[in-house]
């Protein structure tokens, strides 16, 4: 049983199912990444372990606890973080505030968390007293990240961290998230740039039209000749 | 069972609606009947113009009340005889004013188009010098013209023309202000329109109560021809006499009662006439681009609709058939009184019937209409009775009592607000729901 | 050189001192609408009823504090009863909220209905107000009228002109002062006022950080309270209480916000004192001020007023056009569309 597993889920958001049986698990310190052709339900499959989705079937589990029915709220209280793909800092804030909002539900003290955030994002604490809208895309999503990793959860959830920012940042963004789950963090995302992310999957999920076709370590699927020419561009 | 209902809806509401009427005219007087009846019929073309905004457009206009007043300043200007002497006086002054304004504009505009660099200090300093210029002519003529007779005129009067033609200048007035403000406020957020409108109302009572030698101000215009005969003229007639006779009752009550049927006919033809066309239009292609915009504006917008463009046009009709009601009351009132404005009767109650009655259906607005008013006259005499009840046990000169029943004048805005509230709450379709699908 | 002395003091006495004290009071309840519309997002119609509800408590309060001999001094009674005033509009802005608003927040309706909403909610607060007060004027400022008298001040500079301080003009500035250092303190520094901000700015991520979305609300409601009740007692000492003529003040208040940049509390504060100097100024009669300065053949014959006073709802739309015509999303960049 893995760390954080969504078992066999199928629903949507109306009365079509997107997903159908689709599973995705990661453990604790891998990265699992989920990649698809457009429309496959990628976000949807992360929605849905996240709760932003009802469930007709299946279940989630976090740490052998089924947290199926709770709301995502509640899913960060039991650790788990989440970083939007888009809307994802409060622009008129600044970067610290930023920071200190990602730890709102915490009651203890929190500064070294924060340091922590810096020390993987330096550049944060350059421009700590910045409005976090006034930023570059890639600086912003480390904000977002960092606003996540403000609670100290034992899942962090991206969904296509890259989307939008040049390929010098992607590879920084792609480090900072290997650093991340170095710390023992387990990491799930959904990828765009399929061929960089499986790079640095331990595990990788393939969907097509809400179920997984291909289920293997991001190697092996970078290896199989039939996921590179469909879903790698060759 | 409720298919039967839905099928008759129309039908059953409106005859429990005369019914009501009915037992006014019964159990109190016909004459408070028809009072009733025709400022129904007013506050009918009025919502019908709100819900030309709101129900086809989502428009929400907080300045029914100033454009309202601008359809009587309509009747007033086409219907009282002119006041040669005041033209006289200050006649060659106000037209250079008027000149002033729209050379002003004129500059401004061509100004604008040749300093593109300079445009917002320029026009600043243009329309600056061009209001003190034009004050310059302005005032001494409204000191002369106000000073012409001031006790019973002091002002331009009007063209002397019938006074049903002042029904369509009204509407005129209503859009040409309706015109400027959706200019600016429509395109932007739904709640500047409302902001915008309310300023709007808000100068044009400023304006009609400041400036006598427009219509004399809070002097009040009195005495305005009426399209129906005069009730001292019919009571010498024989047939109101054997009519009288007849229904055993006076010559003054049922010459009374004839007047005010003569004013419904009227008000009823009118309400006739802007209700077809407004059927007609909702049901043109224009109203189902019309719903469409409302509906999914981006959408529409997305298919090439010129939405702000759209809304302009909406705005300006709905805002003329209100001006119409204006000019209505005016007439039906007999005089103008700048001072009667207020928000709460002439633009938030205007709402209340629009949004009982059901937003995007006009005959749910006219329904609302007649219902409201209905409710807003009764509510008095009924929150007095009540409080009467209520505080039956206390001694007449009890100061709590007193001071409740005192308050109890106060219970129609109370009413209203709650109707509002609750309609909004519970029935937000109203009592004639929009038809959709069609 | 005692002329443009005496200008000034003329100017200070006329223009200055009571724009001052009138755009504190605008400021005060621009900065209520502005926090509405930050976190509710909707220009609430109610505002300016519910200033004459917290108002008309205040002032109930007061006559009974007379009723029983308590007076404040120098300083006017109403100020002891604005604690109670104030909590009494918090009271009723928070059962309005759970009575009303909240249903459409679940239901994440359009702006338009809550603006509708809220124009039946200020019926209501209006017809509360006026069963309790009656719709006549009421002064209830009392203690020392004047800080400064105009005799004083001409024997103390033995200038021709007089300068006045009332103590409701000094009391508001004050008081203004004071809250809006306040207000900004619990935005900035606690951890409540970010998370309203939070909440202002980004919905879901707020959300998501776990902020209590109730709770933002609540606490904006007692905020917009508090603020609007201070404005009107303000108001009203200063000038006088009249249900009606709040109803008005929604014009100013919601110009002020929109010249700021409407959901931005600095541009509420900036826009009240827009308006209000803008007002006053073109409202004033300047002959005598232009008398002073001129040479005695210069002097102008006219008042050299630009607009009258009845006007003056006039100002506030002018600016409001312009704004929306330039610049819609006003000085500070606030949200629109």
């Amino acid at each position: 049983m893995s760390f954080l597993a969504g078992t066999n889920m199928t629903g949507g958001y109306g009365a079509a199912d997107i997903l159908h049986d689709c599973t995705i698990a990661v453990d604790k310190g891998e990265i699992a990444v989920i990649v698809g052709p457009n429309g496959a339900g990628k976000s949807t499959a992360m929605k849905a372990v996240f709760g932003m989705l009802k469930l007709r079937q299946g279940s989630v589990t976090l740490d052998g606890r089924d947290i199926t029915n709770l709301t995502p709220q509640d899913r960060v209280q039991s650790g788990m973080g989440f970083v939007p793909q888009t809307n994802n800092v409060f622009v008129n804030m600044s970067v610290e505030e930023n920071l200190e909002m990602g730890a709102y539900i915490r009651d203890d003290d929190f500064s070294g968390t924060m340091d922590r955030v810096f020390d993987l994002f330096p550049i944060l604490k350059e421009k700590r007293s910045q409005p976090a809208g006034q930023l570059s895309g890639g600086q912003r999503q480390q904000v977002a990240v960092g606003r996540a990793l403000m609670t100290q959860p034992k899942v962090l959830m991206l969904d296509e961290p890259t989307a939008g920012v040049s390929p010098i940042v992607m590879d920084e963004l792609f480090d900072n998230i290997l650093e991340i789950a170095a710390l023992g963090i387990a990491i799930l995302m959904v990828e765009q740039n399929a061929r960089q992310a499986l790079n640095i999957a331990d595990k990788g999920y393939v969907l097509v039209q809400g179920a997984n076709r291909y289920t293997d370590t991001g190697e092996a699927l970078m290896a199989n000749p039939e996921v590179r020419k469909t879903f790698l561009g060759g | 069972m409720s298919g039967f209902f839905d099928k008759w809806r129309i039908p059953l509401l409106y005859t429990a609606m005369a019914l009501l009427l009915l037992a006014v005219g019964f159990g109190q007087s016909w004459t408070v009947m028809l009072a009733i009846l025709n400022l129904g019929l007013i506050s009918a073309v009025m919502a019908l113009g709100v819900n030309i905004q709101w129900g086809y457009a989502g428009l929400f206009n907080v300045g029914i009340m100033g454009f309202a007043a601008l359809g009587g300043l309509g009747v007033v200007l086409t219907a009282m005889p002119p006041v040669p002497a005041a033209w006289s006086a200050g006649g060659i002054n106000l037209g250079l004013a008027a000149l002033v304004i729209v050379g002003t504009i004129a500059l401004a505009l061509f100004v604008r188009e040749r300093l593109p660099g300079l445009r917002g200090p320029a026009t600043l300093i243009i329309v600056f010098a061009g209001y003190v210029v034009m004050r310059f002519f302005l005032d001494p003529a409204s000191e002369a013209i106000e000073a012409v007779n001031s006790a019973s005129e002091g002002y331009l009067g009007g063209l002397g023309l019938p006074v049903l033609i002042g029904w369509p200048v009204g509407g005129l007035f209503a859009a040409g202000a309706a015109y400027i403000v959706g200019k600016i406020a429509l395109g932007l957020r739904s709640d500047y329109l409302a902001i915008a409108t309310l300023g709007i109302s808000e100068i044009i009572i400023a304006v009609i109560k400041n400036e006598d030698w427009l219509s004399r101000g809070v002097k009040n215009v009195t005495g305005l021809p009426r399209p129906v005969p005069y009730e001292r003229d019919l009571q010498a007639e024989q047939w109101i006499i054997d009519l009288a006779a007849r229904f055993e009752t006076d010559v003054q009550t049922s010459s009374a009662i004839v007047v005010r049927l003569e004013y419904a006919l009227l008000f009823a033809a009118v309400l006739g006439i802007l209700m077809w066309l407004s059927q007609r239009a909702l049901h043109s292609p224009w109203g189902r681009m019309m719903r469409a915009i409302r509906d999914n504006r981006d959408a529409a917008e997305a298919m090439g609709k010129d939405v702000t463009r759209r809304h302009l046009q909406v705005f300006v009709m709905g805002s003329a058939v209100v001006g119409i009601g204006g000019a209505m009351l005016t007439t039906l009132d007999g005089q103008f009184t700048p001072s009667s404005y207020n928000p709460l009767r002439y633009t938030f109650l205007i709402w209340v019937m629009v949004i009982a009655g059901g937003s995007g259906n006009n005959w749910g607005s006219i329904l609302g209409a007649f219902l409201i008013w209905y409710v807003w006259v009764m509510a008095e005499p009924l929150g007095s009775g009540l409080m009467n009840l209520l505080t039956a046990g206390m001694d007449a000169d009890n100061g709590l009592r007193t001071h409740l029943l005192d308050g109890a004048a106060h219970m129609r805005p109370f009413l209203m607000g709650l109707i509002l509230l609750l309609v909004l709450r519970f029935a937000p379709r109203g009592l004639i729901p929009e038809r959709s699908g069609r | 050189m005692t002329d443009i002395l005496n200008a000034l003091v003329l100017l200070s006495n006329f223009v200055l001192i009571p724009a001052l004290s009138y755009g504190s009071q605008l400021a005060l309840g621009a900065l209520g609408v502005t926090l509405i519309y930050a976190v509710l997002r909707f220009s609430n119609f109610a505002h300016g009823d519910m200033m004459a509800l917290g108002t008309m408590a205040t002032i109930m309060i007061t006559w009974g504090l007379h009723a029983m001999g308590v007076s404040f001094g120098p300083l006017p009674t109403a100020l002891l009863a604005l604690p109670f005033g104030i909590l009494i509009a918090m009271a009723v802005a928070l059962v309005t909220d759970r009575a009303v608003y909240r249903f459409y927040r679940k239901q994440r309706s359009a702006p338009v209905v809550f603006v509708m909403a809220s124009v039946g909610v200020m019926f209501m607060y209006n017809a509360i107000t006026r069963i309790f007060i009656g719709t006549g004027d009421q002064r209830f400022a009392d203690g020392e009228r004047f800080v400064l008298k105009v005799n004083e001040f001409k024997e103390l500079t033995g200038l021709d002109q007089g300068l006045a301080i009332r103590t409701s003009q000094l009391i508001t500035v004050v008081v203004m002062v004071a809250v809006v250092a306040f207000v900004f303190w619990f935005l900035q520094k606690t951890r409540t006022g970010k998370a309203m901000r939070a909440y202002s700015d980004n919905e879901d991520l707020a959300l998501l950080s776990g902020i209590n979305p109730d709770r933002v609300v609540r606490i904006t409601w007692i905020l917009a309270a508090a603020l609007a009740t201070i404005a009107g007692v303000l108001y009203g000492l200063d000038k006088s209480f009249r249900p009606f003529v709040y109803f008005q003040l929604l014009l100013p208040i919601f110009a002020s916000a929109i010249v700021g940049g409407i959901g931005q509390p600095l541009g509420a504060i900036a826009g009240g004192f827009i308006v209000a100097f803008s007002e006053v100024m073109v409202t004033y009669a300047w002959k005598g001020f232009i008398t002073l300065i001129v040479p005695a053949d210069m002097a102008p014959e006219g008042l050299v007023q630009l607009l009258g006073t009845d006007y003056k709802f006039a100002v506030s739309f002018i600016i409001l056009v312009v704004v929306l015509l330039v610049r819609p999303t006003g000085i500070f960049k606030g949200r629109v569309i």
